[in-house]
């Protein structure tokens, strides 16, 4: 977390007071929520009124999601396709596969290219089989595993040609690439704080003041009623302080981390000539480098290089701990070895050339290392069936 | 010393990995994801590798204060383990899975990573004694694993460390609760741990489909049918639904399985009885004796154990001539050979004989090796 922001959120912690209380140590917390609300739009490019404080990135997307379907569908029963890309966090597609189960919602997801790239064409091909039938649209403004950016204001507007709304999850983008709510046409945004160097389980739901959404939570109707519970005071102060603070530094953040970015993959592919970059290689979050290494099983080398005090991650992690091969890497068209090879450094406002050059000074023998390990004991066992594997194919899920 | 300790979220993986880490070593905790479709929550005392399990190795882990790894072995475990259980059964034997997990996935798979990766040595919880290359059984006789262990290659245990051997589970409980492991009074797993709901049969009916066959006496006669085959164990009692009784009124009991023609043959208890039995694949853990040689064999996990006199030869087959007829000997178990407490080596039962009736001119020089005189347990020859 930021300094500033730890700073401005334990001062808020000793004082007392429930925003929606009416008496003086009420209003005074109150005043606080909303002049961070104020600040978290002004942040973003939008509307203090379309700010609707939650639990975090998954909230978020789950409201989005629910919501918004909920609402279209009661307007209009014949809007039951959910569209989302192949890419999309399990935020968003375990929200529209619920759906699918309890909702009878239909969602469909659309295949991206190579890069992870959902072409604005396919997009409009899959509204015109049938515009009136589509509820929502959700399209990440940029991959949380291989950093592709996504062309978000083309697909929202393709999507408004039709009167479709359109959310993005933009918790990945925020404070790294530009990002303006009102600017980009989306009509739902999901933010974070822990990724803006805010605290954990606290983001919010941008949502225009026309997008009818139906609540998951009831209660008090705190947030535009369309989101219940007592606010997090201190919380939302250090989503907005933190937002504040990642969108001043944006430009010369993301030009420091896309130079160390780029000499961290320059480096490694140096160091291991067979080594592939996933994701676009100009279209992609700044402090984003994610490579598959031939022959290595990714359990392995997160292991050493975990030892030699360098975190990375393979996939997306998950409850059990098990890095399943990655939905992401699967629908870009990589195969099942490719995709449990791959291993994701992410940079942020702590790393440095040093950590870079720890890594570089390590990559070779710790590949050379798990790819031993790997021709040991191949973990797909001979024969076995990749198609019937672990999360399948998303397609199959939905 | 460099060690990786798989730790099943269990009470003795638990303690063997903290008595590596108070042993001085490096040690690195590792849950083997072993399910393809975890369950969140551990559901009785069968079953392993919930969430919930992967969930209780991290936390002892944390507080062993050691790094810890999920590793996905799922896709191994499908085809060296369940994949091998359900051919077994298909093929009219009765495999042992636990043994199969040791030889193929903890000491093969996961040692050969463990190696490759740098790593000396793979500590399990396994209650047995080994020391400098010689495994015995546990000094706790309910907790032995020295069975399941037995399969297991010298170059394999030259690798392996079992902290527990000398303790037994009272103990280890006890240590674990002293230890503020929370994993103290889990209870033990039990069964077969794929088979979340205990029903061996309905899982092998699933995988199997139904194959009717008929339940024939020794003579050929057809007694009764069955769904099948598969579903059928040496030794079995229950679930034959055979009518006719046999004229002295005693009860019938599975004596073998034809996977070729479908068919079970049953007979009493008498029949059951076995007096030799043939095996492939041995594997020597002591040094292989040079000719025949007398010991004591154990035919499946906490089995009875009897003497008998051992003629091997170098192809792997192996002839075990029992002192005393023993009931319940499958074909797929492994035969385990001890002297005393100690393990000399194992083989894969592939045929059974009664004893000593059947024996004429049976070949191989096995009548020549049928103790004389009445049935009494042999004494200890070996080596």
């Amino acid at each position: 977390m930021l300094e500033e922001v730890i700073a401005a959120m334990a001062a808020a912690m000793t004082e007392v007071g429930n925003a929606s209380s009416l008496h003086t140590s009420g209003r005074r917390a109150r005043r606080v929520v909303e002049e961070s609300r104020e600040r978290l739009a002004a942040a973003l490019g939008a509307r203090p009124s379309e700010v609707i404080f939650t639990g975090g990135g998954t909230e978020s997307d789950n409201l989005a999601v629910k919501g918004i379907y909920l609402a279209r569908r009661a307007a209009d029963p014949r809007r039951r396709r959910i569209l989302v890309s192949a890419v999309e966090h399990h935020a968003v597609l375990d929200s529209a596969h619920w759906l699918r189960t309890h909702e009878g919602a239909a969602p469909e997801l659309l295949p991206v290219d190579a890069r992870g790239v959902l072409e604005v064409g396919t997009l409009a091909e899959a509204i015109e089989t049938d515009p009136s039938s589509v509820a929502l649209i959700s399209v990440m403004w940029a991959n949380n595993e291989v950093g592709t950016v996504q062309p978000v204001a083309e697909l929202a507007r393709v999507a408004h040609r039709y009167g479709i709304p359109l959310h993005s999850d933009a918790v990945q983008a925020v404070g790294t690439l530009p990002v303006s709510f009102a600017e980009s046409g989306v009509d739902a945004m999901t933010v974070t704080a822990h990724k803006l160097g805010g605290p954990y389980g606290v983001g919010a739901l941008l949502l225009k003041r026309d997008v009818a959404c139906v609540p998951l939570l009831h209660g008090g109707g705190q947030e535009r009623d369309v989101r219940s519970g007592t606010l997090d005071t201190p919380g939302v102060l250090g989503l907005a302080l933190a937002a504040e603070l990642a969108v001043s530094r944006r430009a010369e953040t993301a030009s420091r981390l896309t130079r160390l970015r780029d000499k961290l993959i320059e480096g490694v592919l140096r160091q291991v000539p067979d080594a592939t970059v996933n994701g676009d290689r100009i279209n992609r979050l700044p402090g984003n480098a994610h490579l598959s290494f031939p022959g290595c099983e990714g359990d392995s080398l997160l292991m050493l290089l975990d030892a030699r005090g360098i975190e990375c991650s393979t996939g997306s992690a998950c409850s059990a701990g098990v890095a399943q091969a990655s939905h992401v890497l699967l629908a870009m068209g990589a195969d099942e070895d490719r995709a449990r090879g791959s291993l994701r450094f992410s940079l942020g406002h702590t790393s440095t050339e040093a950590d870079v050059a720890a890594v570089l000074e390590a990559i070779g023998s710790v590949t050379e290392r798990a790819r031993r390990a790997g021709l040991a004991t191949p973990t797909s066992a001979p024969g076995s069936n990749t198609l019937a594997f672990g999360s399948t194919s998303m397609a199959g899920r939905l | 010393m460099k060690v990786l300790a798989a730790m099943s979220g269990g009470v003795d993986s638990a303690v063997a990995a903290a008595r590596a880490v108070d042993a001085g070593w490096e040690v690195t905790g590792v849950h083997l994801a072993l399910a393809r479709e975890p369950a969140t929550l551990r559901a009785g005392a069968r079953g392993c590798c919930s969430v919930e399990d992967a969930h209780d190795a991290r936390r002892c882990a944390d507080v062993l204060g050691i790094p810890f790894y999920v590793w996905d072995f799922a896709a191994r475990f499908q085809a060296d383990v369940i994949e091998d259980f359900v051919a077994e059964y298909a093929a009219g034997h009765t495999p042992n899975p636990c043994l199969r997990c040791n030889e193929k996935i903890k000491f093969s798979g996961l040692l050969d990573r463990a190696l490759a990766l740098g790593f000396d040595a793979v500590v399990t919880g396994h209650h047995a004694r080994l020391t400098d290359g010689r495994l015995s059984r546990s000094v706790d006789p309910a907790k032995d694993q020295s069975y399941v262990l037995a399969v297991l290659r010298p170059d394999q245990l030259a690798h392996a460390v079992f902290p527990l051997g000398h303790s037994t589970k009272k103990q280890v409980r006890a240590e674990a609760a002293l230890r503020g492991l929370s994993v103290a009074d889990k209870p033990d797993s039990h069964d077969i741990c794929f088979i979340a709901d205990g029903d061996t049969q309905g899982f092998l009916a699933r995988h199997l489909g139904e194959r009717p066959g008929e339940i024939v006496d020794a003579s050929g006669a057809v007694l009764g049918s069955h769904s099948g085959a598969f579903g059928f164990t040496v030794g079995q009692r229950r679930g034959l639904n055979i009518r006719t009784s046999t004229t002295t009124g005693e009860p019938r009991y599975v004596l073998s399985i034809r996977p070729s023609s479908n068919t079970v043959v049953v007979g009493t208890a008498r029949d059951l009885e076995v007096g030799l039995i043939r095996c492939q694949r041995s594997v020597w853990i002591s040094a292989r004796p040079a000719g025949a040689f007398d010991c004591l064999v154990q035919m499946r996990a906490h089995g009875m154990v009897c003497g008998a006199r051992i003629t091997h030869d170098d192809d792997g087959e192996l002839t075990a001539v029992l002192a005393v007829p023993q009931r319940g000997v499958a074909a797929g178990q492994a035969l385990v050979m001890y002297e005393g407490d100690v393990v000399i080596g194992s083989a894969t039962i592939t045929a059974t004989q009664a004893w000593p009736t059947s024996f004429g001119g049976s070949s191989d020089g096995v009548a020549e090796a049928v103790p004389a005189g009445p049935a009494q347990p042999v004494k200890q020859r070996y080596p």
